[in-house]
């Protein structure tokens, strides 16, 4: 018996190497051709390079204007996560402890908001933007993002804010706290598991937005990765040899990112997805 | 007295009117403002905006196939993106929750695509649709690596379900291991010395208790594949002559392309409405279906 499953349990894991493998070709189609000549990858696209061209990689890295790219990326999304994070545990924190006809009404409101599809309201927000001034900077886009990402991580910290046990907030409050020391010493900290669900999917989905960066940011220097990536595609299409070295150096970071902290990311999504 | 009912308002506006306030900027002011767009000729240039009654929606049902084109596109696209991501997805979670001494790195590896933008993937994978298989096709001799990869309406969308599955089977999967390993061994192992084959326990044990995860599933997959662009844009721009061309892509198309700001805004609340009613009753059926544990 125990023998038979082994034997089998080892065939289960041969199919699934394989299957992994088969998952993984698109990388190793994408990283093989990134170091070849064209000549090369026109030849024969499956096989190991005969010659590690790097310099495809510079030369991409040069015409797609990637270092401002990457700094646009980072600073777009680690100010957008902060705020999403700190606004929206505040807004649950607050709606969770009064509970008044408002704040449920807006909680309402915020699931309600998690239906509309981005391009419902897509057309008239870019006219928002233009008339607060921020069309075609990182401002305007950071606005956005708030908005948009606001309703489901009111709604995931609304759901976790329930379960932090209120006498730990009453002794502080008799020990002389004022409710946002409260909140800022005592309940943030007890917050962190949802804080990291929210971090994890504001942070991916931040990195990888196209559609709205390309709406908002028009001035080639303010280019997020996929911008940048977009655009040179575009220019270079066909090229694979500048191309692909373009690809990788754009999926590289979030490819870094998650594999450092995958433990976390996938832990994140799955409690995000069960409260969801 | 009054101090306290001022620091009580004055605690809201502190803790929720951050939130408020891009909420309203973001989302209210706009979803306002696009139902009456809705009914306008907004072109987005010039100042000058005409009510229009309802000639926007009267067009879309009378006179754009396109529309209807892209909204056939999506339906057929979305029954098959949702079964094959679900499906994938719990085979992947069903054998991973299995003893297995590579499991860990197989469940790193499955969800790798995820991490990544569409339209990034959507790119890759352009290459290895037009360079790659060619190749293979070279190599091995199947016909079906020497098909017209994104050059033809039927490739172009087979092309874009392999990808969707490829990226978002493993999201699926993190959600079933989740949910799976909460089914408890003993019922398991009890099911199994009464005789029940491998098929009954996971139609008659299992299926019943992930019931949650598989309703938390059909939503994530039925938003994403209703609402995919990314991909779509960069796999084939919706061609070859609009037919592979999402509901997205063609609202998009209509704002940014034609120019036609209140033609788009009548399509987007349109697209909004058939969402919110996909979504309400599959949540409902599913929900249905679940039992307690």
């Amino acid at each position: 018996m125990e023998a038979k499953s082994r034997g089998k349990n080892v065939l289960i894991e041969i199919i699934m190497a394989l299957v992994a493998l088969l998952f993984l070709a698109p990388f190793y189609f994408l990283f093989v051709n990134s170091v070849k000549s064209f000549g090369e990858i026109l030849s024969n696209a499956a096989s190991w390079p005969t010659k590690f061209n790097w310099e495809n990689y510079s030369k991409a890295w040069e015409l797609a204007r990637f270092s401002e790219a990457f700094r646009n990326s980072i600073v777009i999304t680690v100010i957008s996560v902060l705020l999403i994070t700190l606004f929206s545990a505040m807004a649950a924190y607050r709606m969770v402890r009064s509970d008044t006809w408002f704040n449920r009404l807006l909680l309402l409101m915020f699931v309600a908001a998690m239906v509309v599809p981005f391009q419902t309201i897509m057309i008239p927000v870019l006219k928002v933007v233009n008339t607060l001034g921020v069309n075609n900077s990182i401002a305007g886009l950071l606005l956005t993002n708030l908005g948009l990402s606001l309703p489901l991580a009111v709604f995931l910290f609304h759901g976790f804010v329930k379960s932090v046990p209120l006498e730990i907030e009453e002794a502080a409050t008799v020990d002389g706290c004022n409710p946002v020391t409260v909140f800022f010493r005592i309940v943030m900290p007890l917050l962190r598991p949802m804080m990291m669900t929210i971090i994890v999917l504001n942070a991916l989905a931040i990195w990888n937005d196209y559609l709205l960066p390309s709406l908002i940011l028009q001035n080639p220097s303010l280019r997020t990765i996929p911008l940048a990536t977009y655009s040179f595609f575009g220019q270079y299409t066909k090229q694979w040899d500048m191309a692909l070295p373009a690809l990788a150096i754009g999926i590289l970071p979030i490819v870094i990112f998650y594999l450092l902290l995958q433990r976390y990311i996938v832990e994140g999504i799955a409690a995000g997805s069960v409260k969801g | 007295m009054r101090s306290r009912k001022l620091s009580q308002f004055g605690q809201q506006l502190f803790f929720v009117g951050p939130a408020v306030l891009f909420f309203t900027l973001v989302m209210i002011i706009p979803f306002v403002m696009g139902m009456y767009y809705s009914f306008t000729d907004w072109n987005g240039v010039s100042g000058q905006v005409a009510w229009v009654g309802f000639d926007n929606f009267k067009h879309i049902f009378s006179g754009d196939p396109d529309f209807w084109k892209s909204f056939g596109f999506t339906v057929r696209f979305t029954l098959l993106g949702v079964i094959l991501t679900n499906l994938v997805g719990f085979f992947l979670a069903y054998f991973l929750t299995k003893p297995l001494k590579t499991r860990n790195v197989m469940r790193t590896v499955f969800f790798m695509p995820n991490v990544i933008g569409g339209l990034l993937l959507g790119f890759i994978w352009q290459f290895i649709f037009i360079k790659g298989f060619s190749t293979m096709g070279e190599m091995t001799g199947w016909s079906f690596f020497e098909l017209p990869w994104l050059g033809d309406a039927t490739t172009g969308f087979w092309a874009i379900v392999m990808v969707f599955v490829w990226q978002y089977s493993g999201y699926l999967m993190v959600i079933y291991i989740a949910s799976l390993s909460n089914v408890s061994k003993e019922v398991l192992e009890a099911a199994e010395i009464d005789g029940a084959s491998h098929f009954q326990i996971l139609r008659s044990i299992i299926a019943p208790l992930i019931m949650p995860a598989v309703t938390v599933s059909l939503f994530l997959a039925i938003s994403w594949s209703f609402k995919m662009f990314d991909l779509n844009l960069s796999l084939t721009k919706g061609g070859p002559f609009k037919s592979t061309e999402s509901v997205a892509l063609n609202i998009y198309n209509e704002a940014f392309l034609n120019n036609r700001y209140g033609l788009g805004t009548a399509k987007a609340l349109l697209f909004f409405v058939i969402v919110a009613v996909i979504t309400l009753i599959q949540v409902r059926v599913t929900k249905s279906k679940e039992v307690e544990a």
